[in-house]
């Protein structure tokens, strides 16, 4: 096995744990924490594909940011003791469970294991190294993508607005 | 088995979205229940980048910037929402919140 197998291996079955124990976890800062390794594994995943930039980000905006907010809540709310018994026990539950399950196995019965995208993009012959690297992708986001990347500047300031005016006590 | 192809991170991902919609579906935490959305947005963010670097489109590396950016918005909106449902009900139980059920 080479390193990069090795890595997605180790990786890849880490990340399946960590979200399994994440939705099952009945104690919420101990989802949150198992939420940050998996965040973990995915960066490490995206610089095994070559995308170190992305795998930064990763890190930084949600093992980071976006953790912090999850674990503030929960500790704001004082939820860090189960409260009650909090998984949903209707019939729906188990359709739930074996449409899940099920899913993933018709998806490995079809060969999803082995598949090869056929379609080729403009970036084709570039090598992964330059492709993942952040002046290829600042170079993309700055010419054919700046109008999302603005849009997305203005829903980052609504959402801000917005969670304040939400979060404000009444008078 | 030892070289790792497409196929194993799209089946990586598909495994990771399907844990997700599983903890939308059988939890009643509002918290972990955004947690799970969570999981569903970054397989689907594994899913991008496998196929931007296999066949060679920065489209894609983009577009997992773009979603990180609406996944932060989400939650920080999301999680304002469950601390406003919070003060009216004392509870973040899924179940309590059916002020819009018509």
């Amino acid at each position: 096995m080479t390193g990069v197998a090795i890595a997605f291996w180790v990786l890849a079955v880490v990340a399946v744990l960590c979200s399994l124990l994440v939705v099952t976890s009945r104690n919420p800062v101990a989802s949150v924490l198992y939420l940050v390794v998996t965040f973990f594994c995915l960066a490490g995943l995206f610089v095994t594909l070559h995308s170190h930039f992305l795998a930064a980000i990763q890190v930084i905006v949600y093992a980071g940011a976006i953790m912090v907010l999850f674990l503030f809540v929960v500790m704001l709310l004082n939820l860090g003791t189960p409260q009650w018994f909090d998984v949903a026990t209707t019939p729906l539950t188990a359709v739930a469970l074996v449409l899940g399950v099920g899913f993933v196995a018709a998806l490995a019965a079809a060969g999803l294991g082995d598949f090869e995208p056929s379609v080729v993009g403009p970036a084709a012959g570039v090598p992964p190294d330059v492709l993942g690297s952040t002046e290829a992708i600042a170079t993309a986001l700055y010419s054919a993508y700046y109008l999302p990347f603005l849009v997305t500047a203005l829903l980052l300031l609504v959402a801000m607005v917005g969670a304040v005016v939400l979060a404000r006590r009444e008078r | 088995m030892s070289e790792i192809g497409v196929g194993h991170y799209l089946t990586l991902s598909a495994v990771l979205f399907t844990i997700g919609v599983i903890g939308v579906l059988t939890r009643k935490n509002a918290i972990i229940v955004f947690m799970a959305i969570e999981i569903m947005l970054n397989a689907a963010n594994l899913a991008f980048v496998t196929f931007a670097m296999s066949i060679g489109d920065l489209g894609g590396l983009v577009m997992v910037l773009f979603v990180i950016a609406v996944a932060a918005a989400e939650a920080a909106v999301g999680l304002a929402i469950i601390v406003a449902m919070y003060r009216h009900r004392e509870t973040v139980n899924v179940e309590a919140f059916t002020a819009m059920r018509g």
